[in-house]
């Protein structure tokens, strides 16, 4: 990278869940049997006519303003024609030079504090179908078409080319999804192809206010590959330029296996499009009044909430951030902090412990099977003294595995601390019998050995034992 | 007496006082079509025993007393492009061999609340892209009144069924003309509706933002019953008027003293033949002697119709027609990979004209273009709009020939695609406009009917049947048929 710098832009499609499509009744939803949600209409069979769905523009409307757009009072929609066996008219319905909103922005935070992305447009769409091949595109023999996804409303989200750098780009994706998520227009989720992500990108002599030659990568399918495929593709640019060629405009894929950027078709063999005006839908005008009552219906967004997060629990910007990525986890935390009040303890156990079972197992933090309730009162038994804080981490785990509430689980394995200070005062005792070199290194100073004796009285008790009482009766002992 | 001559309302009448039955109508008009049809070639397709079908049912329910809507058991022959459920549905192209909906249009629909007999599909010029349905994919279609001749188009089929005999009722579609211009040839009554008054769901696109469905009809007053069974909103349709429909019946009053009746000099100059003037010009003295009264006029852009016409409609079917690729309906020529594929199945599938407008629309489309031709085109249709706007400020209606010859001769203008277009060119800027204009018989040139185009306002349905019907009193052309 030394002497360049990069240009980053990213297009952004979010599919609605919306109940049914963008132009007709079938339903929307993701999973069914390939071809179970199709009509005449998204067939499009010759003389059908496609009906703008009224929902689909509101959710429009709520990602426009969550993303600080301007909407336009009056927008269109056009055909993009291209031919492909997954589109049934050979045109895609479409938004072109009237998009529903524009002039928006998203702040992300970058190592040298926020830093707002520009967002060029927003506009609405149908989603094409999929072709199903017999192994590759290349070799197949023949390909099946699914219609399901013909027709499914679709927003594009298209930045500035105001990213300098691919963690840049993947905060920024990452943000989109989380504002997109809590407006509860989609479920943004990569790999079922709810959000996809295209990214243009070039590089330029530091400093230099010019635009280099861009490239189009597609076929990134995480916000990982996102970053890796973008740090590949400057490399590239970056050496290519270094050894006295030149960047070609075209559009490259991700090789996710390969870990590099391929070339797709160059900018000759791009398509012309040839957008004009869909003749089969009027214009599309859209009051202030039914702008004004979306806005007065959106939730409170993530930066509101981290925040909120930041001043109503005293959590630091980290943890805040964090626990602002996904509504859910928000959900999650506030709803444990309302039976447990103390936010920096319940915050640590839902990005610590919480977060690293709930991607192990890939579950939804919505479908946990510790519940807020159970991790409140599982914190308020180690708050009690009822089991200790490394317990905890043991009997969470058996709660996580088996749905069960902590109180079960301790009694079931007998994991009640030990807080009688007559049974640990014997433990402490023979431990102290069973090491004299350790105890008489602690009286030379060492106070390294005290540690070492904790531990060996908590191993006796099978780490029952209340820690702070072990401390206390050793160090008694001790002296 | 000949029932297969008689208007709908007529048979109607007869229907419900029980003089005719359904079934007999209906088989009336089967034996009308064995005498003639292999002279005519009006159908593609034909529905006898589902007619006969839905003609007993008819029967029937006229015998169980029941009250039956004005229209039930007339037999209707409908457009090749227009969807019917479970019938095969080609707009005569090879390329939509086969393919049978599974829906009907939304006329269709109300066509079956009225328990109209569907006789069959009609044949046209492929996709509705021509004058004289001599585009047609299959075969041409005669025009009854002179075999030799052609029956217009696009909805030739659909015209000369009911010049024949061989329907009472029929619908077609109109883009360009293609209602009025074979009903003026077959000398019979064709109304092209406000665009958004009929809804054009189950109509195979040509050109969306023109194409309008309409009646093709034996008199003023069918026509009239037949959009009252057609028309009004659809949702189905957004480009369809959320408007109230009158009943159009109620304006057919043959008083029309003082009407105020415009004749664009830019229709009445060069290229029209003399006995189509003449014409116009009886007719203009008929109007005039019922107190009408009739000043020339100017619609000064109209002169750019036919080419804004022929950059818009190609550009929206470039469009439109794209969907036939052999993927999953009709043709489909096999290859080894899917671009050769739809390449073949195009060459094949696709006759001559479509291609060339396939192309012209592909072209006028394309970067570098666009601006100098589809979006000129589209501000000369603003500009031809307005023309019709000032125009109607001091008249209520237009008039104008239909089209500037009679019945031309088959082959005669299939070489020459410029000369053909000229046969619409009274037409095409109704539909840039979006007004509604009718066609309805005005005199003879010879053996060979003429009609005349009435222009009116958006949604003025009511008024031009109003002139039409006066000015149909006054021909009595209503009642002649062709020597078939």
């Amino acid at each position: 990278m030394k002497g360049y710098e990069a240009v980053i832009g990213l297009e952004i499609h979010v599919e609605l869940k919306t109940a049914s499509k963008i132009f007709c009744s079938s339903s929307a939803h993701f999973g069914a049997e390939p071809n179970a949600n199709v009509c005449p209409v998204c067939l499009g069979l010759p003389g059908v006519l496609p009906v703008l769905n009224k929902r689909v523009v509101e959710y429009g409307i709520r990602a426009a303003l969550a993303l600080n757009c301007e909407v336009a009072r009056f927008s269109k929609f056009d055909r993009k024609n291209y031919y492909y066996p997954d589109l049934p008219k050979n045109y895609q319905i479409s938004q072109y030079d009237l998009p529903l909103a524009q002039h928006g922005y998203l702040e992300i935070d970058t190592g040298n504090g926020r830093k707002r992305i520009g967002i060029t447009r927003v506009h609405m769409e149908e989603d094409a179908g999929k072709l199903v091949h017999q192994g590759t595109v290349t070799t197949t023999p023949y390909s099946l078409v699914d219609y399901n996804r013909t027709g499914v409303p679709l927003l594009e989200i298209v930045s500035e080319p105001d990213m300098r750098s691919p963690e840049e780009a993947r905060a920024y994706a990452e943000k989109l999804r989380s504002i997109i998520q809590f407006t509860g227009i989609s479920d943004c989720k990569m790999e079922e192809g709810s959000l996809r992500v295209d990214a243009n990108v070039s590089v330029r002599p530091a400093g230099s206010q010019g635009f280099g030659v861009k490239t189009e990568i597609k076929n990134v399918n995480s916000f990982r590959a996102l970053a890796r495929a973008l740090t590949y593709e400057i490399e590239r640019q970056i050496s290519v330029l270094e050894e006295g060629g030149r960047i070609v405009q075209e559009t490259r894929t991700w090789d996710e296996g390969k870990g590099v950027t391929l070339p797709l078709r160059s900018k000759e063999e791009a398509h012309d499009y040839r957008y004009f005006p869909e003749p089969d839908l009027p214009p599309l005008v859209i009051s202030r009044e039914w702008v004004e009552e979306i806005r007065r219906t959106l939730p409170e967004l993530p930066d509101a909430r981290r925040e909120r997060y930041m001043k109503e629990y005293g959590l630091p910007a980290y943890d805040a951030g964090v626990l602002t990525t996904t509504r859910e986890m928000g959900d999650y935390f506030e709803a444990c902090v309302r039976l447990y009040p103390r936010p920096k303890t319940v915050s640590n156990w839902v990005m610590g412990e919480l977060a690293r079972l709930l991607n192990a197992t890939n579950t939804e933090i919505t479908a946990s099977p510790v519940k807020p309730e159970q991790l409140a009162t599982l914190l308020k038994l180690i708050d009690d003294g009822t089991i200790s804080g490394k317990i905890a981490k043991t009997v969470f785990e058996e709660m996580f595995n088996t749905g069960k509430d902590p109180q079960a689980v301790v009694e079931e394995q007998g994991l009640v601390q030990i807080s009688d200070a007559a049974a640990i005062k014997a433990v402490v005792e023979k431990v102290i019998a069973a090491n004299p070199k350790v105890v008489a290194d602690f009286k030379q100073g060492k106070d390294k050995a005290l540690g070492f004796l904790v531990g060996q009285v908590m191993k006796e008790t099978r780490g029952k034992a209340n820690p702070q009482l072990v401390n206390q009766l050793l160090k008694e002992s001790l002296e | 007496m000949d029932l297969c001559f008689q208007p709908a309302h007529e048979l109607g009448r007869l229907l419900r006082e029980k003089k005719v039955s359904a079934v007999e109508l209906t088989g009336a008009v089967y034996s009308r079509i064995d005498a003639v049809e292999s002279r005519v070639k009006a159908y593609l397709l034909t529905l006898k025993e589902e007619a006969l079908n839905q003609a007993r049912a008819v029967d029937a329910a006229l015998a169980a007393g029941e009250e039956l809507p004005p229209l039930a058991g007339i037999p209707l022959a409908v457009k090749d492009n227009i969807c019917l459920h479970g019938v095969e549905t080609t707009c005569a192209s090879k390329i939509l061999k086969g393919f049978i909906p599974p829906y009907d249009a939304t006329v269709i629909e109300r066509l079956k609340e009225q328990r109209v007999v569907f006789t069959g599909k009609t044949n046209m010029d492929e996709f509705a892209m021509g004058s004289s349905t001599e585009n047609s994919g299959f075969y041409p279609t005669a025009n009854p009144w002179n075999l030799e001749r052609v029956p217009g188009g696009s909805s030739g089929g659909s015209a000369a069924a009911v010049a024949a005999g061989e329907a009472v009722l029929a619908l077609g579609s109109d883009t360009g003309g293609s209602i009025r211009q074979p009903a003026s040839f077959c000398g019979v009554v064709g109304l092209k509706p406000t665009y958004g008054l009929v809804s054009r769901y189950g109509l195979v696109a040509f050109a969306s933002s023109l194409d309008q469905i309409g009646p093709i009809t034996r008199d003023v007053r069918d026509c009239a019953l037949l959009l009252n069974a057609i028309a009004g909103h659809d949702p189905r349709d957004s480009t369809s008027a959320p408007q109230e429909v009158p009943d159009y019946t109620e304006f057919l009053v043959p008083h029309v003293k003082g009407f105020r009746i415009g004749i664009p000099r830019e229709y009445v100059g060069e290229g029209i033949a003399p006995e189509v003037r003449a014409v116009l010009n009886r007719v203009v003295e008929l109007l005039e002697g019922m107190g009408v009264q009739v000043e020339e006029t100017s619609l000064p852009h109209v002169r750019y119709s036919l080419p804004a016409y022929y950059l818009i409609a190609p550009a929206e079917a470039s469009s439109n027609l794209a969907r036939y690729d052999g993927v999953r309906y009709g043709l489909r020529v096999p290859a080894e990979d899917v671009v050769t594929m739809y390449k073949k199945t195009r060459s094949q599938g696709f006759g001559a004209e479509v291609k060339r407008r396939v192309m012209l629309g592909t072209y006028a489309l394309s970067a570098g273009y666009y601006d100098a031709y589809y979006l000129k085109a589209l501000k000369v249709r603003t500009l031809i709009r307005r023309d019709f706007d000032e125009a109607f400020k001091r008249f209520d209606l237009i008039l104008s020939p239909t089209a500037p010859t009679p019945a031309f001769k088959i082959g005669e203008k299939v070489a020459d695609p410029l000369a053909m277009y000229l046969s619409d060119i009274f037409t095409l800027a109704v539909n840039l406009a979006g007004v509604p204009a009718i066609s309805v018989p005005g005199g003879f040139a010879g053996h060979l009917p003429v009609g005349v185009q009435f222009i009116g306002p958006p949604f003025a349905e009511g008024q031009l049947f109003r002139v039409a019907y006066a000015l149909e009193q006054e021909t009595g052309l209503a009642a002649k048929r062709p020597a078939l």
